[in-house]
């Protein structure tokens, strides 16, 4: 390959993508699982307690792959971009040891007890090990979240003469404003991610007639919560993302966009495909002035096109990054309809009678993760050509002694290892769906002999 | 303030290897000291509430490298690039085997991923130990601060250097048998029955084995770095080392004659911790020593991050340390005494 960095990316781009599909779940799933928890202790009901026990179980299978395939992440810092991580270290080794010693320890620390101790250490301890559990994966969230945040908004930092990157001032980087939007918006849409799970779990029990009253239970806090968190992605937390990036990566907004040339009435296109090589948009849809709102609040605002910026600061891959971020708002306007017609047939009481409904809401669970890996894909992609932006490039972050036959043999590996694991994953989550809430007594852990 | 971080590091790395240590020791010890299902869960139900939390101390100590010493983690990471992926892909084949195995009651589906977490057991105290040969024997840094060595070469110790030589697969042998030895004390001390037998019966030779590798070991490493042993007169901390490793390996054995199965699995902990401390002190400050020009090793000096940001570090390190060793003293109080062969339907 002649360009030196490309199967470093592949390499990172498909473990990274590959791993967040499970902490989006664990991170949801733990908030959920606190619902039941508390609405157990508030109400005493048994139904509540089954819900978090049957969860738990999905949580325990998902945590696991998510920490197995979070390991290379951490090492590929090392590995893949000796340079960017040789420079920076002063900085996002902070916030990337800080997860390990605030979030990890915490997190295995009491993984153990909420998969096997509900009967050995009792109720108390096992409600505070689901507590600790989402504390500790929300935290572990926020540490690499503001490590990403320095590489798409760097601040708090200075550069060194011999380009080393050092911190000036540590709250400002920890607190970069970038941080914040993007972990509201990463969050919430996690939550999306068990919302939609938790729903087509109730939805599919539901149309087979099965474990009737927890059937109810997930669909019930399933359609609401997702409901609410699918409103909250767009506005505020997806709008306060959008401004971010209107203001500090304008570039990035205009590729996003596919557009080419600056004016007011800034446009959204609902379809068309961008064409880089004669800088136009294909077969466009346009909604006049809707970008021009989005970026700065107002419909006839000037939203600056590709035209403006030289060439060599556009991203490096616009038509990918064109459709991840047409894939993740269309898609998140698409959860908003769904669940809200879900949420208006729940109302009505009709929902659980409501076949051709409860079969999209059995059938949709996957689109959720299609949404939040396009999102991803769209800061990351954005981000480019920049490893961090506007600083350094992405060419000049890699190992430069690893060559190309090093990183395809890894990159191979990967991909057998991972397709592995993913069908033994879904194996392991059929059997517990197929299983059920179904539990003998107080808590024995389910079916395990 | 290099130098305490150049300990803090050095310190988290050896709580690692004692705390997964012995996790991968019961691992290699598994299909031996567990005959049936139920003396196999008993092994997994002891490692069972530690292995993840032992693990997060690699991920904390690299992180702390990484804030510390970037330039070392830099050069080192993709220095051993392919050999790491190894540890990697081994790290998730073992966490995999654990977690998965008893979601399925089938004999078929238990029996493979007992071999698989066996097989990852035994391999990364080799991966490990053949990376802690190559730190104590040295790499090919070169004047830019990299290096990207390959598996073997000629075996040689001399250059060029391979990441397996004769002499790092003896230590890495050696890290073997002890990490083996640990586990065997920890199954020894933490289970009962049949188990708690068959794992005292195997500490008696591997014991020996370990204090027999570990002369020859200390021995050799005189003649392959010379360096180490030249800084001895000068690193009080290298005399505290060795003499906490070897009063460590007497607690092992005094315990092992007087049935006193908790004093030496800490006599074993003392071992290791003694170990690598003193092989750290005799390094120090030096982390990745070049074999092609000793100005051109990477130092807790020419390799540290600006002493803002190793005070900085320190901040929060001074806060959450105390807080991860809390943790493991609530969960070692949480699952005190024997573990039992597992009869109760609740556990791994």
């Amino acid at each position: 390959m002649s360009d030196l960095v490309f199967w470093h990316r592949l390499q990172f781009g498909f473990t990274a993508a590959y791993h967040y599909l499970f902490p989006q779940l664990t991170m949801g799933l733990a908030l959920f699982i606190v619902l039941f928890k508390l609405l157990a202790r508030r109400t005493r009901d048994e139904r509540y307690q089954d819900a978090a026990r049957f969860w738990i179980r999905i949580f325990g299978v998902n945590f696991a792959v998510g920490v197995v395939t979070g390991i290379p992440m951490e090492f590929q810092f090392g590995t893949n971009w000796a340079q960017f991580s040789s420079r920076t270290g002063e900085i996002i080794g902070q916030t990337l040891a800080m997860e390990g010693m605030f979030a990890f320890f915490l997190e295995s620390t009491f993984l153990g007890v909420l998969l096997w101790g509900e009967k050995r250490f009792g109720r108390q301890i096992h409600d505070l090990a689901a507590l600790a559990l989402f504390v500790g994966s929300w935290l572990s969230g926020y540490f690499i979240i503001a490590t990403n945040a320095f590489m798409q908004h760097p601040v708090g930092h200075r550069i060194a003469l011999d380009g080393t990157y050092q911190i000036a001032s540590f709250l400002s980087f920890l607190l970069n404003p970038w941080a914040l939007a993007q972990y509201a918006h990463n969050m919430i849409a996690s939550v999306v991610t068990a919302s939609f799970v938790v729903t087509a779990v109730g939805a599919f029990y539901t149309l087979r007639g099965a474990h009737r009253e927890q059937a109810t239970l997930y669909l019930k806090t399933g359609v609401v919560v997702g409901l609410v968190a699918s409103l909250l992605v767009a506005f505020p937390t997806g709008d306060w993302q959008a401004k971010l990036v209107a203001k500090h990566q304008p570039v990035t907004l205009a590729a996003m966009e596919g557009r080419w040339s600056s004016g007011p009435w800034a446009e959204i296109n609902l379809i068309g495909q961008p064409d880089v090589l004669n800088r136009r948009l294909d077969n466009p849809l346009p909604v006049p002035g809707v970008l021009s709102f989005l970026a700065h609040g107002s419909f006839d605002s000037n939203v600056r096109g590709l035209d403006e910026f030289p060439a060599e600061q556009w991203p490096t891959n616009i038509e990918l990054l064109y459709y991840s971020f047409h894939i993740m708002v269309g898609l998140g306007t698409i959860f908003i309809a769904l669940l809200g017609l879900a949420a208006f047939l729940l109302w009505r009481r009709r929902l659980a009678r409501t076949r051709w409904m409860l079969w999209l809401l059995t059938l949709a669970f996957p689109f959720p993760y299609i949404a939040n890996t396009a999102g991803w894909m769209t800061a990351e992609m954005g981000r480019q050509p920049w490893l961090i932006y506007g600083l350094l490039r992405t060419r000049d972050g890699a190992s430069h002694l690893v060559h190309d036959g090093q990183t395809v043999f890894t990159s191979l590996g990967f991909a057998g290892i991972y397709v592995v694991l993913g069908f033994l994953f879904v194996f392991l989550i059929m059997h517990e769906v197929a299983h059920g809430p179904v539990f003998a007594g107080p808590a024995t852990g389910g079916h395990k002999e | 303030m290099e130098t305490l971080w150049f300990w803090l590091v050095s310190v988290m790395l050896a709580i690692y290897a004692v705390m997964d240590g012995f996790d991968f020791g019961a691992g290699i010890l598994h299909p031996f000291v567990a005959r049936t299902d139920a003396e196999r869960r008993q092994v997994l139900g002891a490692i069972g509430p530690w292995w993840d939390g032992n693990e997060v101390w690699l991920l904390a100590a690299g992180g702390s490298l990484f804030l510390a010493f970037p330039k070392v983690l830099a050069a080192g990471f993709s220095g051993f690039y392919l050999a790491l992926f190894m540890v990697i892909w081994t790290l998730i084949m073992r966490g995999v085997s654990i977690e998965f195995r008893s979601h399925l009651p089938d004999g078929m589906w238990r029996s493979f991923w007992d071999r698989a977490f066996n097989v990852a057991s035994l391999l990364l105290p080799v991966l490990l130990g053949a990376a802690l040969g190559n730190v104590l024997r040295g790499v090919p840094v070169d004047d830019t601060g990299y290096f990207n060595i390959p598996l073997f070469t000629d075996f040689g110790t001399g250059n060029p250097v391979g990441i397996l030589d004769w002499y790092t697969v003896l230590v890495a042998l050696f890290v073997l048998v002890t990490i083996a030895n640990h586990g065997a004390l920890f199954l020894a001390w933490k289970t009962d029955g049949p188990v708690h037998e068959r794992a005292r019966r195997f500490a008696w030779p591997l014991s020996l084995l370990t204090a027999v590798l570990g002369g020859l070991a200390t021995l050799i490493t005189a003649t392959v770095n010379p360096d180490i042993y030249a800084n001895l007169p000068h690193a009080p901390l290298a005399w505290l080392g060795m003499l906490m490793f070897l009063t460590g390996l007497a607690l092992v054995f005094w315990g092992l004659f007087h049935n006193q199965d908790r004093l030496a699995f800490v006599g074993s902990a003392a071992f290791i911790l003694g170990l690598l401390a003193a092989s750290a002190a005799c390094l120090f400050p030096v982390m990745l020593k070049s074999t092609l020009d000793p100005a051109w090793s990477l130092t807790a000096h020419n390799a540290a991050v600006s002493p803002h940001g190793l005070r900085t570090g320190l901040k929060w390190w001074a806060f959450g340390f105390p807080i991860a060793v809390a943790y493991f003293v609530m969960l070692f109080r949480l699952h005190r005494g024997k573990v039992k062969a597992a009869g109760d339907s609740e556990g791994y």
